[in-house]
């Protein structure tokens, strides 16, 4: 069964319409069916790990590329939808259809990593991103300042402008091809003199994506939509549509467009300013998700400075990458929807003495983020290490120097949660309670933080024997 | 017998404590005393295997990598997992080792507020692989995991257990210590890109020749290295996050700190700096000794105008520490010796210091000097051991740090007279801080407060500064074996060194 996951979630999908027809389901009856979507998701993705294949002439591809994205995709689901059942800001009554568009948002983006073809992946990306429009605005209205609903204006506009962009790339695709599949593409690209359009197409797409992965000049709608959106949506936001992001550049990025140089320089310049503009941005916050939000701003360089070897090696070292990103953003978002009472926005205060009260997902924070700030032994400091390693090879010293200034910035950011955490008083804050499930989730993520970042090697060769594969 | 050692025996030493803490995180918290039997028989199992290298390695060899752990890492950026340990690691290692144990025994009662001994004693723990680590990796990226995993539950101790201050002396710690590593990873990632086959291989960058640097990459790599192993030494002028992060430590994190944490800036300046980068060394030798000269006076003259203890002691660290640098930079056989004993020396002495210090804390509830006056009367087992160790810290014939002191000295002697006789001050400065504060402690004045109320040390402590007080004198007395495990090792290096020297005369000499 070839597109095993993606029909699990397309029966979860159709499990929470069913839900949601009726009338108030039970909140336990939708808890286990989103935790038992998700943990069939993970397991189809194992179970197809090794498949094979082509679909619908050849404009979906099943192989080892794809499938090692939908593994980290339903690794990545299973995980968040542990501790993001609890919905304590989304009215019960919508619940199930939050958990439908959730879910058909995660079935559009395992289809974009198996899309080669553009018009199916313009229809993936949009199914994965309008789901996660409708998201935003799912949220309880407590404060009365409709927080989410500006939120959600803001996304859509956002996301129906970039998409437009990448349309309107993938438009001169198809102008200078005459057909529409990758394979097809990049046959034509790679046979005739290269043509300066096709660059300005595959930058008109890179656009596009920039504004699923948050990175400049595309990272406006960051720290708005993490901060309305509930805890858990921004929990989905911030990690899963990013392994999607990283998947389709890779594919574009690898596509033959005649002018190197250029890409590169375009890259180094959009790294550069994400850095800054993240890190800088974050070291003001008290709003925990902005501060978050402008630090996967500031990650999403990493990312970028992986691609921009435009290698197999490097585009492999942005898989290892983002898949280390999304585990410990994972770990701070579980933390985060744990101690907000009633899913209400935390800032860095509302963590002091976290350790007293909880002292197991204090420590599952502290480890979430020294992980961002590249600390060793995590899978944080060695996805850094390595890329600025193979930066170095290829030269980009001055990039390498910045980015280093940069983690030392990023530093204090990090630590400033932490020392909330560790050092200062609770003094009233309210007690804790975190459910067994969400603390074995927790040390399952540091595990998993912890030996990525002790044994990089089986991830990094294999996804980069997976993209010398693909390319 | 030796097969097993060989293969395993380094990673044992290194992991069996780490293993001990993820045994501990998964018993419940409430279970303090089984908590503390694990911490006791992981660091426990670790010393008996440290025993047992100790006992097969071979002295005859101790120039060489012995006990070679060489593994697959990340091949993708050339780094292995090698571990091994010579003549130079080896006395570090062995002094790590027995430290942890009897901070665990002395934490068995005096977990500091707010409590929570799982936690405390799998920090230190979690410390302890890192310091082994540090000390046996023969791999630079290997050596920088290590390096950086002792910062954190440094920090966690000193911010969560620590005194008053604990919030701005933790992060200083942090950050300072971080700048210096970030310094030293960028120079780690020169010596990859300068080194023939881009490895991160540390045998293969410290043969001298297996690396052909210019003169002034050599001193911006030797910078960054510097900053690195400078700032955790600590030199003066780095040397401000010391006095704050010792004082507001738990005694247990301050005889860590002070033992071991401070030799791995040494340790480090020692066997990266020498022979991988010789021509900055010795370009820079003589600036850097009159930082250590520095350093020695400056710390003299701040702990003997100190009120708290724990400070003043702190301060005798950055002294005794610049003894320690001095003899390095000396680029003598005496002097490198002298070094390299002075760090085991100040590792034993300084360790016991602390430990005493905390004892009467516990007692008096406070670190100011005016409180703790006069207690010789009531302690008098205390202030038996106070006395050993203070003598030994400043130095005194008999004790080990006299060994370690007199082969520094007559290593800078060798070198300039003009430095060693700036360093001998310092010496004085030593006896005069140590003896106030003794004199004090023991006898005080006539108006000492009332100590009638305190008693004398437990049967535990006396376990716990006894190996202390051992090391002292046995060094002290009989320093041989101890000089002599180091001498193979440091000649080698030092003939290194002069053989470059000598092959690079012409070139040198057209620079100067």
């Amino acid at each position: 069964m070839v597109i095993l996951p993606e029909l699990v979630l397309l029966a979860g999908a159709l499990a929470f319409f069913v839900i949601s027809l009726g009338k108030a389901p039970e909140d336990k009856l939708v808890r286990s069916t989103a935790l038992l979507v998700g943990f069939a998701t993970f397991a189809a993705a194992v179970l197809a790990f090794n498949s094979q294949g082509t679909l619908f002439h050849g404009a979906y591809a099943i192989d080892r590329f794809s499938q090692l994205f939908k593994l980290l995709i339903g690794f990545a689901l299973a995980l968040m939808l542990v501790f993001s059942r609890n919905h304590k800001d989304i009215e019960s009554r919508v619940r199930p259809e939050y958990f439908l568009f959730q879910m058909l948002s995660v079935l559009g983006l395992m289809m974009l990593v198996s899309a080669v073809e553009l018009i199916l992946m313009f229809v993936a990306l949009e199914l994965s991103s309008f789901a996660l429009y409708l998201l935003v605005p799912m949220r309880d209205d407590r404060s009365g300042v409709r927080m989410q609903m500006e939120a959600g204006m803001k996304y859509i506009l956002f996301g129906v402008m970039a998409t437009g962009f990448m349309l309107y790339g993938m438009s001169y695709l198809f102008g200078l091809t005459g057909t529409t599949s990758l394979a097809g593409i990049t046959a034509f690209l790679s046979a005739g003199t290269p043509q300066p359009a096709a660059v300005v197409a595959v930058v008109m797409i890179l656009g596009g994506l920039f504004f699923k992965l948050a990175a400049f000049p595309l990272h406006f709608w960051v720290p708005d939509i993490y901060q309305g959106a509930s805890n858990e949506t921004t929990a989905f936001i911030s990690t899963i549509p990013k392994i999607g992001a990283v998947a389709l550049l890779i594919r574009f990025l690898a596509l033959p467009s005649g002018h190197p140089q250029f890409l590169v320089h375009l890259l180094a310049g959009v790294a550069l300013c994400s850095m800054f503009y993240g890190n800088l941005s974050a070291l003001v916050q008290k709003d925990i998700k902005r501060m978050l939000g402008f630090s996967g701003i500031a990650h999403a360089r990493f990312i970028i400075l992986g691609l921009l070897a435009l290698n197999g090696e490097g585009f492999g070292l942005a898989i290892y990458y983002i898949a280390g990103y999304v585990l410990m953003n994972l770990a701070c978002f579980l933390v985060i929807s744990t101690v907000s009472q009633r899913g209400e926005n935390l800032r860095i205060e509302d963590f002091n003495g976290l350790y007293r009260r909880q002292p197991l997902l204090a420590f599952i924070l502290a480890v979430g983020l020294f992980g961002l700030a590249g600390i060793p032994p995590f899978v944080g400091f060695m996805g850094k290490f390595m890329i600025i390693t193979s930066d170095l090879r290829a030269d980009h010293l001055l990039l390498v120097c910045l980015s280093a200034i940069n983690t030392a910035i990023a530093i204090f950011y990090y630590l400033n949660v932490v020392k909330a955490a560790y050092t200062a008083d609770p003094e009233n804050r309210p007690a804790v309670t975190a459910s067994p499930s969400i603390q074995a989730t927790g040390v399952v993520l540091v595990a998993a933080i912890v030996l990525l970042g002790a044994l990089p090697s089986r991830l990094v060769e294999y996804a980069w024997a997976v993209v010398q594969s693909m390319l | 017998m030796t097969d097993f050692l060989t293969d395993w025996g380094l990673i044992l030493v290194t992991f069996l404590p780490l293993a001990g803490a993820l045994v501990m995180m998964a018993v419940p918290r409430e279970l303090t005393e089984s908590h503390k039997v694990i911490a006791l028989v992981a660091s426990g199992a670790s010393l008996v295997m440290g025993i047992l290298l100790i006992a097969n390695f071979d002295y005859d060899d101790a120039g060489a990598l012995q006990f070679l752990v060489d593994k697959e890492w990340i091949p993708l950026i050339n780094s292995g997992f090698i571990l091994g340990v010579d003549g130079i690691s080896l006395p570090l290692m062995a002094l790590t080792l027995l430290v942890v144990p009897l901070v665990i025994i002395y934490s068995w009662n005096h977990i500091p507020s707010p409590g929570n001994p799982k936690a405390f004693l799998a920090l230190i723990l979690i410390l302890e692989t890192g310091m082994i680590g540090t000390f046996a990796a023969q791999d630079l990226i290997l050596f920088f995991v290590f390096f950086e995993i002792v910062l954190l539950p440094m920090y966690f101790m000193i911010g969560v257990w620590g005194g008053p201050e604990r919030k701005y002396a933790s992060i200083k710690f942090f950050v300072y210590t971080m700048f210096g590593s970030a310094l030293m990873l960028v120079s780690f990632l020169a010596l990859y890109f300068l080194s023939r086959e881009q490895t991160f291989d540390m045998r293969i960058l410290t043969e001298l020749g297996g690396l052909d640097i210019a003169r002034t990459t050599q001193i911006l790599v030797f910078g960054g290295m510097f900053m690195g192993f400078g700032i955790k030494v600590p030199m003066f002028p780095f040397h401000t996050w010391l006095p704050a992060a010792h004082v507001e430590a738990p005694t247990a994190g301050s005889v860590i700190l002070a033992s071991v944490l401070l030799k791995m800036g040494t340790y480090g300046l020692v066997r990266f700096c020498l022979p991988i980068t010789p021509d900055a060394t010795m370009l820079l030798a003589v600036p850097i000794l009159w930082l250590s000269i520095a350093g020695i006076i400056y710390g003299g003259f701040t702990a003997l105008a100190q009120q708290d203890m724990k400070k003043l002691i702190a301060y005798s660290s950055v002294g005794h520490m610049g003894f320690v640098t001095l003899g390095i930079f000396v680029l003598n056989t005496r002097g490198l010796e002298g070094a390299m004993l002075q760090m085991i020396n100040h590792g034993v002495t300084t360790g016991a210091l602390f430990l005493c210090v905390g004892m009467i804390y516990e007692r008096t509830h406070s670190r100011e000097l005016a409180l703790a006056t006069g207690v010789g009367r009531y302690m008098p087992w205390y202030v038996t051991f106070l006395t050993f160790f203070s003598i030994s810290s400043f130095a005194f014939p008999g004790t080990n740090s006299f060994i370690g002191e007199f082969l520094v000295l007559a290593g800078a002697f060798e070198f300039d007279r003009v430095v060693a006789l700036a360093a001998i001050p310092g010496a004085v400065l030593a006896a005069a801080y140590m003896l106030r504060m003794l004199q004090k402690i023991v006898w005080g004045g006539t108006a000492n407060p009332d100590q009638s109320h305190l008693t004398d040390l437990s049967k535990r402590e006396i376990v716990v500064l006894a190996p202390f007080l051992l090391f002292v004198f046995w060094i002290g007395l009989g320093p041989q074996p101890f000089v002599d495990l180091m001498h193979v090792s440091v000649t080698n290096l030092l003939d290194q060194l002069h053989t470059w020297q000598e092959g690079h005369r012409v070139a040198l000499a057209l620079w100067r």
